[in-house]
């Protein structure tokens, strides 16, 4: 007959099948990892922290004079989940315009990253917010208060962006 | 005061104490079994509550106890009540007879009054009171599995029920080589049969595999937890169960691992004898010291018994049902009855020699 025989009881060998010797070496096993570090990393006093390649929350980049950004509204056309909202004004500064209203709400962003990869400004990057936390739906829509960030706080990224893009 | 009150007295005080002692135990087991889980898995563990998570336990009762007591609305209210409450009653009274120590003399109003370390002490059924309390132990799970009225929990009491009958038979059998040896169903008389260094464990190692692996089914433990078995059973019998209902169940299953290994410290490795430590120390016959004593010794024995069933939870992995009853049936029981025999056999053969008396 072409059949080949190899149950489990067949494969394994006498001392296999009385469990005991077998049972005996994996709690040496498990004895021998209690007494090995741990690779836990204590979070809320231990944070990691991310590199420049990190996409977290997106924020808008604050200079000097204001943010950067022109309210051209190719984040928010471009955003895939529609999480952007842009509403341009005119200013008396050199760029005329700048977004009266900014609101991404963080409850739809993906941070697939397309928002920054399209702004022709650099004026919305991924920041390296990543543990947020938000207690109603109202909380999660961030306006311009929340997404407005110091331009020194980006470096990281921005210097990713220039080397890599 | 009469005799009969301060009997009563201290019989009320011991059961107080013994209560207490279990679900304070119980609580430790549980945040042990965490952090040795932990180490196991090369994490840390519970560390927040209390220095270095203490009091961890305490604050998971303090949870269950805030939680909503959900009931299901087909459910057999009565039923779904009674069953945790089988369940911690009997792993509570299990410990009516377990002895943790001899006896201690006290002064109580002019008259030396013996307390011994064991709510009714020398009861002359002891080990049988212990199997019938523990094999009504299945009523709990069984009752909670299907009053339920959910197909899990269902599946999780059944195969309970059949799991523990299958084990209860190996187990009683395993520790009837182990009582013809010495001769008694009492388990203080048994700890002292074994004083001297003779521990039964070293006669009747067969009986002490057979009675540790059925005990591992009888406690519900992991390489036969299939009455929970979480990846196919949701929850098995507890399914259904929320808030301090659940916590029994949770609290029933330490303590009977705590049992589990009372009684094996007691029928296999010499209860509260140790050898050399009572002549090193030289106390008294009778003073409370040496109770104390007697009563760290076992505690002290029972500790890597505890160990060594969370260790095992995270090296075995869990038994098929039909492995389960092939391992119960075909091999255990057999094992046990041999055991019995080839016991019967030496035993007759050397009080024949005049060997033993």
């Amino acid at each position: 007959m072409n059949v080949t025989k190899n149950t489990e009881k067949e494969r394994m060998t006498f001392w296999e099948k009385i469990y005991l010797p077998e049972i005996a070496r994996g709690l040496g096993l498990t004895l021998k990892q209690m007494f090995k570090p741990t690779f836990v990393r204590q979070y809320p006093e231990e944070r990691w922290e991310p590199l420049g390649s990190y996409r977290g929350r997106p924020v808008l980049v604050l200079e000097e004079d204001g943010e950067r950004c022109v309210a051209c509204g190719l984040c928010a056309r471009v955003c895939p989940a529609l999480a952007i909202e842009v509403r341009a004004s005119e200013t008396e500064q050199e760029k005329e315009r700048y977004p009266m209203l900014f609101e991404i709400n963080m409850l739809r962003c993906i941070y697939c990253g397309f928002c920054e990869e399209v702004c022709p400004e650099e004026a919305i990057v991924m920041s390296k917010d990543y543990d947020l936390v938000f207690t109603s739906t109202e909380d999660a829509v961030l306006g311009k208060d929340k997404l407005l960030m110091p331009v020194e706080q980006l470096q990281d990224r921005l210097e990713f962006l220039r080397r890599w893009r | 005061m009469s005799p009969i009150a301060v009997e009563v007295i201290i019989f009320l005080i011991k059961a107080v104490l013994i209560i207490n002692g279990l679900l304070m135990s119980a609580a430790y087991l549980v945040y042990f079994e965490r952090k040795i889980s932990a180490w196991a898995q090369n994490r840390i563990g519970p560390n927040r509550v209390g220095p270095l998570g203490l009091f961890q336990s305490f604050a998971d009762v303090f949870k269950l106890y805030f939680k909503e007591d959900v009931v299901p609305k087909l459910a057999d209210k009565r039923f779904h009540l009674i069953a945790p409450v089988i369940s911690i009653g009997i792993a509570i009274g299990v410990y009516a007879v377990i002895p943790f120590g001899d006896s201690f003399t006290v002064n109580i109003g002019g008259a030396a009054t013996k307390i011994w370390l064991a709510v009714t002490p020398h009861v002359n059924v002891g080990i049988l009171f212990i199997l019938a309390m523990t094999s009504l132990g299945v009523y709990g799970i069984t009752l909670a599995g299907w009053s339920s009225n959910n197909k899990y929990s269902l599946l999780g009491g059944l195969r309970s029920a059949a799991q523990m009958i299958s084990y209860e038979l190996s187990m009683g059998l395993a520790l009837i080589s182990v009582l013809m040896m010495a001769g008694s169903l009492d388990l203080t008389e048994i700890v002292h049969k074994q004083a001297g260094g003779s521990w039964n464990v070293f006669f009747q190692p067969l009986a002490f595999i057979i009675f540790l692996t059925a005990s591992f089914a009888e406690t519900n433990r992991t390489p036969f937890d299939l009455p929970e078995a979480e990846p196919e059973l949701v929850g098995g019998y507890h399914t259904e169960y929320s808030s301090m209902k659940f916590g029994l169940f949770f609290l029933a299953e330490y303590i009977n691992m705590v049992t589990a290994c009372a009684i094996m410290v007691i029928l296999f490795f010499g209860g509260w004898n140790a050898p050399f430590l009572y002549e090193a120390l030289a106390l008294p016959e009778g003073s409370p010291l040496l109770a104390l004593t007697q009563f760290g010794v076992m505690a002290a024995k029972m500790i890597p018994f505890l160990f060594f069933f969370i260790w095992v939870r995270w090296s075995v992995p869990r038994f098929r049902y039909d492995q389960l009853m092939s391992l119960g049936w075909k091999v255990m029981l057999p094992l046990a009855l041999a055991n019995i025999a080839i016991t019967g056999v030496v035993m007759v053969i050397l009080k024949h020699f005049g060997i033993i008396s």
